[in-house]
């Protein structure tokens, strides 16, 4: 009976935790900058054709990731001219007059027993406006075959609880139907939120959410710092480095068993873990032979191959998407920069000139550009370098940057920043016009990394 | 009549020194008994005198070790209150200011060779994260290297890189940054 209570407060106990957490490190977003050269459009709200209360309003999640694509510039709900639920009932001239080129519609259908059906349609009014100039819309009624002005549409059936992934869905296809890149809104981010060191038992927590940041969830608290979250390219794991022992070390973490493995423990840093291109390898950081250098693990058989050898700090490896080289800071110039290091010959080239320091170097999906952290005048950027003409381009005006990680379809970095004193996570895009803030609601929040692409 | 007058003697001298003998007490076997009465009094008086000087030394020792201990302790306490070691913005030498601190720790370590610390080594928050693990650890190795050069044991230290993980004083602010780029010898 004791137990029986003990196991229940627990369970309540947990519960109400869990809540909590939910609660306060929920992140927001504030977009800052970039809104007008984004593409207006307008995604109409859906149809709904059942009995009950619709499980969720697809049109929202749409909207929310179109704009915080920064591509698109969604039209309010208040300035529509008409509420069309399929292509059929669709005035093409009442939208071309109102701006607006392209139109997301739809409707929901309850088939009971929680299923739902969705149709979903992407229309070009502007090629809709012209067939129904030219009198070649209407076939006795019915929609000609090959409509020009039907860009995308789909028909799906789901469950209520899939209703938000499958908003995202839309808004994938929708964007890469008009943008011609992979959308990558079914992608994730983990992060670390640091809560009050004072009075919270254990601070350090690593999580992960959707990319939006809904579907929080604490995979690890602990009253020892958390750092680095890399994700493993099929997205079911993250690498990262625990204090928990007093010590760094990094663990393996299955994010739906919640299963770990503690894969180093070497004496002194082992840091900065990025899993290969592949999931076989890991590359890391490790100070036991003196001073950081960098080193790749295999991860089944725990063997150890040294890259770099030099008595300056070598830290924060980074996979080409080629999976054959590895960008990695170094102070073997003097003052940081990024280097580049063929693990095949072990030829090692220096990237980055410009500025006091350039740090954190990732290469983008597309293998083209590097993106770093430039320090120029003691100021810390985000900023991004053409690989092929070396030209730098800085990107935020946001303080004390660190921490960027790309999107998996190179259109977005999230990075950490200072605002107002606190550390938040900052969304800015690969071009620099589209910069927004993800602010958590309470504590610190850093190092975040972008999923892969998720099925 | 020689024997006669013997005989006679003796029957007068025995009675006599019969009276005598009861009248002047203790037997020989009585002396005896006495005499190891007294000897084994002294012995246990001799004893007792030895326990309580061993005691005596006992308790002496283990007030000396007891007052050792609390010189240790006194001189660890004040070593605890001077255990920070501050650094200039992205460097990783040891400021002479702090020689004098550093001395006084390497000198106890010495001392106490039982006697085991960590050092931190921390960072401010400009700069990334694991830029800043390798540069705390770098901060901690220079306090390292200084006790070592002191002539403490290197069995005797393990050293640790917070990086910017855990500012002393969180925000932004030229005082915060100061604060928090340190090195901090903890006693365990």
């Amino acid at each position: 009976m004791k137990k029986y209570i003990s196991q229940t407060t627990i369970l309540i106990i947990s519960i109400l935790l869990c809540v909590a957490i939910k609660a306060h490190a929920q992140l927001n977003i504030v977009i800052t900058e970039g809104v007008d050269n984004a593409t207006p459009i307008a995604v109409v709200p859906f149809g709904w054709e059942g009995e009950g209360i619709l499980p969720g309003e697809l049109s929202d999640v749409i909207n929310h990731d179109l704009r915080r694509s920064g591509r698109f510039n969604p039209m309010n709900m208040s300035q529509m001219p008409q509420f069309p639920r399929d292509i059929s009932s669709v005035n093409y001239q009442s939208w071309v007059d109102k701006g607006i080129n392209t139109i997301v519609v739809g409707k929901v259908k309850e088939l009971g027993g929680d299923r739902f059906q969705i149709d979903f349609q992407l229309i070009d009014t502007q090629a809709g406006s012209q067939l129904e100039k030219s009198g070649q819309m209407l076939l006795d009624g019915q929609l000609v075959a090959g409509q020009s002005q039907l860009i995308a549409g789909r028909t799906l059936t789901v469950t209520g609880r899939d209703f938000r992934q499958f908003g995202h869905r839309i808004s994938d296809i929708v964007y890469e139907k008009l943008t011609g890149q992979r959308g990558a809104f079914l992608t994730r981010i983990a992060y670390v939120a640091v809560r009050d060191r004072e009075t919270v038992a254990r601070p350090y927590q690593l999580v992960i959410a959707d990319y939006d940041g809904e579907n929080e969830l604490a995979l690890l608290s602990s009253k020892e710092p958390l750092m680095s979250p890399s994700w493993s390219p099929d997205g079911n794991k993250l690498a990262y480095v625990s204090f928990e022992n007093g010590k760094p070390q990094i663990f393996i973490q299955d994010i739906y068993t919640m299963s770990r493995v503690k894969l180093t423990d070497f004496p002194g840093i082992n840091g900065a873990p990025r899993f290969s291109p592949d999931g076989k390898k890991i590359a890391m950081v490790l100070s036991k032979d003196g001073n950081p250098d960098i080193y790749v693990m295999e991860i089944a058989t725990r063997q150890l191959t040294r890259v770099t050898r030099h008595r300056a700090i070598d830290t924060e490896p980074s996979w080409a998407p080629n999976g054959k080289e590895l960008v990695f800071s170094s102070e073997r110039g003097g003052k940081p920069q990024i280097y580049r290091v063929n693990l095949e010959t072990n030829r090692i080239k220096r990237l980055t000139f410009e500025g006091d320091m350039n740090l954190g170097g990732t290469i983008t999906p597309d293998g083209t550009e590097l993106v770093v952290v430039n320090r120029t005048n003691g100021n810390y950027h985000i900023a991004r370098q053409n690989l092929n003409d070396g030209a730098m381009q800085v990107l935020t005006t946001t303080f004390l940057d660190e921490s960027p990680s790309i999107a998996p379809n190179g259109s977005m970095i999230i990075y950490s920043t200072l605002h107002e004193g606190t550390q938040v996570l900052s969304l800015v895009s690969l071009d620099g016009r589209f910069k927004a803030r993800l602010p958590g609601v309470a504590g610190q929040i850093k190092a975040p990394s972008w999923s892969p692409f998720l099925r | 009549m020689k024997t006669s007058t013997s005989l006679r003697s003796l029957l007068i001298a025995v009675p006599v020194m019969t009276l005598m003998a009861c009248s002047s007490g203790p037997s020989e076997a009585e002396l005896a008994a006495e005499r190891n009465r007294v000897a084994a009094e002294q012995a246990a008086a001799q004893q007792a005198a030895e326990q309580a000087n061993q005691e005596q030394v006992r308790l002496e020792a283990a007030q000396r070790l007891q007052q050792a201990q609390e010189i240790a302790e006194q001189e660890r306490d004040e070593l605890m209150s001077m255990q920070t070691v501050y650094f200039d913005f992205d460097r990783a030498t040891i400021k002479a200011d702090f020689y004098n601190v550093l001395d006084k720790h390497a000198a106890f370590l010495v001392k106490n060779m039982d006697q085991t610390i960590v050092i931190e080594g921390h960072t401010d928050s400009r700069g990334t994260p694991e830029y800043n693990i390798a540069l705390g650890e770098r901060r901690a190795q220079a306090v390292e290297t200084y006790f070592l050069n002191a002539g403490v044991s290197a069995s005797q230290i393990s050293v640790v890189s917070f990086g910017e993980e855990k500012p002393a004083v969180t925000g932004t602010s030229e005082y915060a940054f100061a604060q928090s780029r340190r090195a901090v010898v903890v006693y365990k």
